[in-house]
């Protein structure tokens, strides 16, 4: 019994200190491929702590969707669009920022932990009567609750997954004649027109993804900057 | 292992995520953020619902990871077609809605 609650507590530490670690790395570091990786390392330790607690199949979605899915379609889109070379601390930035973020989600954290040590003390509610998680594996408590309970939402899950691929699609389709209109939305962008070798680079990407358009686009940015 | 030390850790996790989506500019850093946040929430349904007995907030958990996925493939769609017209816009350039 001793040993269960000590290999317990040493798997929430580790898994604890992987989250955190990865979760700093998120916000910290100024590569956007970095911050993927660390994404993926808090992913990993959240998917640990589902397997301690007793969620195996969402421990198990957890790294596929997330890990094996969501975060390669990140990384792919970073190296699709080549925002990893484009530095973001290229302005300055206001001084108040900082210290109003870093305010705003202290007061965020200190509102959760005060309502969690709170009213976590006492659990009120009664017991479920048709999803207890102590009958059986809970991948078989889960689909009977998932399919019985929940049928309804989970046909909507389908409906909206529908919706994301038609959006998707539609949003990255190679668009047909001006896709701007350049009179209503004007370039003035000064970095644009201080640093020439980012919108050259930007448009090589783009030309190598959809070819013409994105030419023409180019070509009528250029031409309503030069003057 | 308790459950409000489960509780604490996603709270600091949605905070460190929170206070992420305030300070970074890169949209894509932006939504991995908005992604630690939801997975933050997961970790609190997960813990409750196992100091519950109840599988629902598993069920809930399943659900938020649908919409999550759905999200992102919209999200980033959305990223790639802003930052295939003005390449290396961050969220302070994207100020067409501003009066």
């Amino acid at each position: 019994m001793l040993a269960t609650t000590v290999v317990e507590y040493m798997t929430f530490v580790v898994a604890a200190m992987i989250c955190l670690m990865g979760a700093i790395g998120v916000v910290a570091l100024r590569n956007p491929i970095h911050n993927a990786l660390s994404l993926i390392a808090t992913l990993f330790g959240v998917a640990v702590l589902f397997v301690a607690q007793g969620a195996y199949f969402l421990a198990a979605i957890q790294i596929i969707v997330y890990a094996g899915a969501i975060v390669i379609l990140f990384l792919f889109v970073i190296m699709l669009l080549g925002v990893d070379e484009v530095e973001e601390m290229r302005r300055e930035r206001s001084m108040i920022r900082l210290p109003l973020a870093l305010m705003a989600s202290a007061a965020i954290v200190g509102l959760v932990l005060v309502s969690v040590l709170v009213g976590s003390r006492e659990v009120t509610g009664r017991r479920t009567a048709n999803g207890a998680l102590d009958e059986g594996s809970d991948i078989n408590v889960l689909g009977r609750s998932l399919f019985t309970d929940h049928v309804f939402a989970f046909e909507i899950t389908g409906v909206l997954l529908t919706i994301a691929v038609v959006g998707a699609v539609v949003l990255a389709r190679k668009a047909k004649g001006d896709v701007i209109d350049f009179d209503e939305f004007p370039i003035e962008d000064d970095a644009d027109l201080e640093e020439p070798d980012d919108l050259d680079t930007g448009g090589d990407n783009s030309g190598d993804v959809s070819g013409d358009s994105s030419g023409d686009i180019s070509e009528d940015s250029s031409r309503g900057v030069s003057p | 292992m308790n459950q409000p030390s489960y509780l604490i850790l996603s709270a600091v996790i949605f905070g460190i995520g929170s206070l992420g989506l305030l300070i970074r500019r890169n949209p894509l850093v932006m939504f991995m953020c908005v992604e630690l946040m939801l997975n933050a929430v997961n970790l609190t349904f997960v813990s409750l619902s196992r100091s519950l007995g109840d599988v629902n907030g598993q069920i809930a958990v399943f659900f938020v990871l649908v919409v999550a996925a759905a999200e992102v493939v919209v999200g980033l769609g959305l990223i790639v077609s802003i930052l295939r017209r003005r390449p290396g816009a961050d969220a302070d350039d994207l100020d067409l809605m501003r009066g």
